[in-house]
């Protein structure tokens, strides 16, 4: 974190000019959070979240600001729709909205969702709290939220959602963020604000998808607040170029009775972060998360689970799978915390990893601090190969070895997808994984 | 290969051990053994544990870690140590493990087309689609008087171990081999589940197969008549006779049998 000579990378980002809102508040927010990241930096491996992924090379590079054909570069449809999921549509392409390719009309009673360039034009007041992060009087800021800073400072669009108490939206709503090839290598931000009242309900996709090759860096920011017994089925499919870099951070808050649910997937980009965050705040909260990520070539993909348990009976499972190949990375870190008054919490991870080559890498941590009682707690990690026995059964049955290695490596991750209900997403997700598998 | 008649099959040569040594991790386990069968036999392999009978199932099948020293075995004329295990099945031969391996998150019947397919595809012959399979699928198990629940259930995955064997042989029914090698397929079976493995093997005994039979015990060639029974003893064939020679060793046991054979 030095001071002296600036990192291409962050001079280029400090080099956006931050979008003005005309709101006070807001635009100081922006203003701080600048120079947050401004003195602040990068951080190194010797943060101990950051440990496995070095921002080293990307450090050395710089990203334009602000694409100005982004309203009109043309996206193939198709790419934004998904078998089984039909329903009202936010669409952004290098972090711009566009009104042509999303799906707003007709949204059901108690739904609000709009781009937030838009919810700040009418009352931003609701949106004070989040979006004057990390300026809250009192949050503690943590090393490494750099890229969280840089987005507070310069996301000027992104996804504003919000359920009505009571209400149950029977049609998913579907988010997509496009990366576009433009004229230069852009860097570009996303602010997502979703608030789910007491007692709604939520089918949520989030996509991440490319439109031809681009490399550019994009960070987004969502935080998702589940008010009492409001239940959330958050699927993410991250699929973008294979040259993009993806910061993300989900941060969930959950208060009593609510339940969210998450499937992740993660198959594309060069180097890819998720730290994805959940708060169990009320009693009884539960959280599942499953997710699979899959890096091949020389692809980085991190993901930093962290959870933590504040409140009476509080139950979280987490089952993430990891399959990398060739030269590529995969990194998990499953941090939960059992707070002290969070008793009678059950929490349980497992991650489980397949390496398919020899220069392949995966790094997984899963940590367990428990300081409340009558807790049951299990995680576990593994990384392996394939199962000899396994790839015996099946060649002797006829099935060549490199099929009988797909099918057992789909038979992997494809685990991650049991417990989902739309079963025609489900098997257009499992397809997609199986068009991920080396051939 | 063309057959004129049930009864001329009888003397076609299918497969002809010659001498076969092989080791694992090291340790010579097959020590010479000899052995022809020829279609439409049933031969019964017995012998005491680690006289090598898994073994010849692992080393005919192609199993990795079995190192073949000396020897051969030839399969309907051809060289069938030189093929991968996917070819050998694709040639028509058929192990029934004597652990059959869960695959959890595989489906059944998912995986039997796949295996099917890849035989027909190995042969160059057309692959059936999922209606086809389907419709094949279903007669097989009202022969093998199996429940198509069967079908929907991953392979193997929380089968008991009647289940697993049941699931070996209905696997069999469907792949149609031509030698079928029975790997102690009657072990942990109770004598419900194993009259039903018999029935199912008695079912596709036919001119054309031969079935290898490995076992520990006399109570499986009750229910399967053997044409043939053989003692491996210390990685060599000892004694072959007809049926009558698994009798006397259900009486007397290993002891003593071969020692005039031994060279």
């Amino acid at each position: 974190m030095s001071q002296s000579a600036p990192l291409p990378l962050v001079e280029s980002l400090l080099d956006a000019p931050l979008p003005g809102s005309g709101i006070a508040w807001l635009d100081a927010a922006r203003r701080e959070n600048r120079e947050a990241f401004a003195s602040g930096g990068l951080p190194d491996t010797r943060v101990e979240a950051w440990k496995y992924t070095a921002l080293r090379a990307l450090g050395q590079r710089s990203f334009a600001h602000g694409d100005s054909q982004a309203h009109t570069r043309i996206v193939d449809a198709s790419t934004l729709t998904l078998p089984g999921i039909d329903g009202p549509k936010l669409v952004f392409v290098n972090g711009v909205f566009r009104a042509d390719l999303s799906a707003l009309d007709s949204l059901p009673a108690g739904l609000t969702l709009q781009p937030l360039s838009q919810a700040l034009h009418g009352d931003a007041e609701p949106l004070r709290f989040a979006l004057s992060w990390p300026a809250v009087v009192g949050h503690v800021r943590e090393a490494g939220d750099a890229f969280a800073q840089i987005n507070a400072a310069s996301a000027g669009d992104g996804v504003v959602l919000r359920v009505a108490a009571n209400t149950k939206v029977a049609v998913p709503v579907q988010l997509v963020f496009v990366g576009a090839s433009a004229e230069n290598v852009l860097a570009w931000h996303a602010r997502n604000v979703i608030e789910l009242g007491d007692d709604a309900e939520l089918t949520l996709v989030e996509q991440h998808i490319a439109n031809g090759e681009q490399g550019h860096l994009a960070t987004l920011v969502s935080d998702i607040d589940l008010r009492e017994g409001a239940r959330l089925h958050h699927i993410i499919l991250q699929n973008a170029d294979i040259g993009a870099n993806l910061i993300r951070r989900s941060s969930l808050h959950l208060q009593a009775r609510a339940h969210a649910r998450l499937h992740v997937l993660e198959l594309g980009g060069a180097l890819v972060r998720h730290d994805l965050r959940a708060e169990l705040l009320g009693d009884g909260a539960q959280l599942d998360t499953r997710g699979v990520f899959m890096p091949h070539g020389r692809q980085h993909i991190d993901t930093q689970l962290a959870i933590r348990h504040q409140a009476l009976n509080t139950t979280s499972s987490s089952n993430w799978r990891g399959v990398a190949n060739d030269r590529a990375r995969g990194v998990f870190r499953g941090a939960i915390v059992v707070a002290p008054g969070a008793d009678g919490s059950d929490a349980s991870l497992s991650n489980k990893n397949l390496l398919l080559s020899p220069s392949a890498e995966i790094d997984t941590k899963p940590e367990l601090e428990i300081y409340a009682d009558e807790v049951k707690a299990a995680h576990g990690a593994t990384v392996g190969q394939l199962d000899e026995r396994s790839l015996f059964y099946l060649r002797s049955r006829g099935i060549p070895q490199a099929e009988a290695r797909a099918l057992l490596t789909a038979a992997f991750c494809r685990a991650v997808l049991d417990d989902l209900p739309n079963e025609t997403l489900r098997e257009h997700l499992s397809a997609l994984l199986i068009a991920h598998l080396p051939t | 290969m063309a057959f004129h008649s049930n009864e001329s099959l009888k003397f076609i040569t299918m497969l002809k051990i010659e001498n076969l040594h092989a080791r694992v991790e090291g340790r010579e386990i097959l020590k010479g053994l000899s052995l022809t069968v020829n279609a439409g036999e049933v031969h019964a392999i017995m012998g005491p544990n680690g006289a090598g009978k898994s073994t010849l199932g692992n080393v005919l099948s192609g199993r990795e870690g079995y190192e073949v020293t000396a020897g051969t075995v030839t399969y309907n004329g051809i060289d069938l140590l030189a093929l991968e295990p996917e070819e050998r099945a694709a040639a028509g031969v058929f192990l029934a493990f004597q652990y059959p391996v869960e695959i959890p998150g595989v489906n059944n019947t998912y995986f039997l087309r796949a295996a099917f397919n890849a035989q027909r595809k190995g042969r160059g012959e057309k692959e059936l689609d999922s209606m086809q399979f389907l419709k094949l699928v279903r007669e097989k198990l009202k022969v093998m008087q199996i429940s198509d629940e069967l079908l929907h259930r991953a392979v193997n995955e929380g089968f008991s171990g009647g289940e697993k064997k049941r699931n070996e042989i209905f696997q069999m029914a469907v792949l149609e081999p031509q030698l079928a090698i029975l790997d102690e397929t009657d072990s942990g079976l109770d004598i419900d589940a194993l009259k039903q493995v018999a029935q199912g093997v008695n079912a596709l005994r036919s001119p054309a197969r031969a079935f290898l039979m490995i076992t520990h015990y006399q109570r499986l060639l009750d229910y399967v008549v053997p044409d043939f029974v053989h003692v491996l003893a210390d990685g060599r064939i000892v004694e072959s006779g007809d049926k009558s020679l698994a009798l006397k060793l259900e009486e007397h046991g290993y002891v003593g049998i071969g020692e005039g054979a031994s060279a």
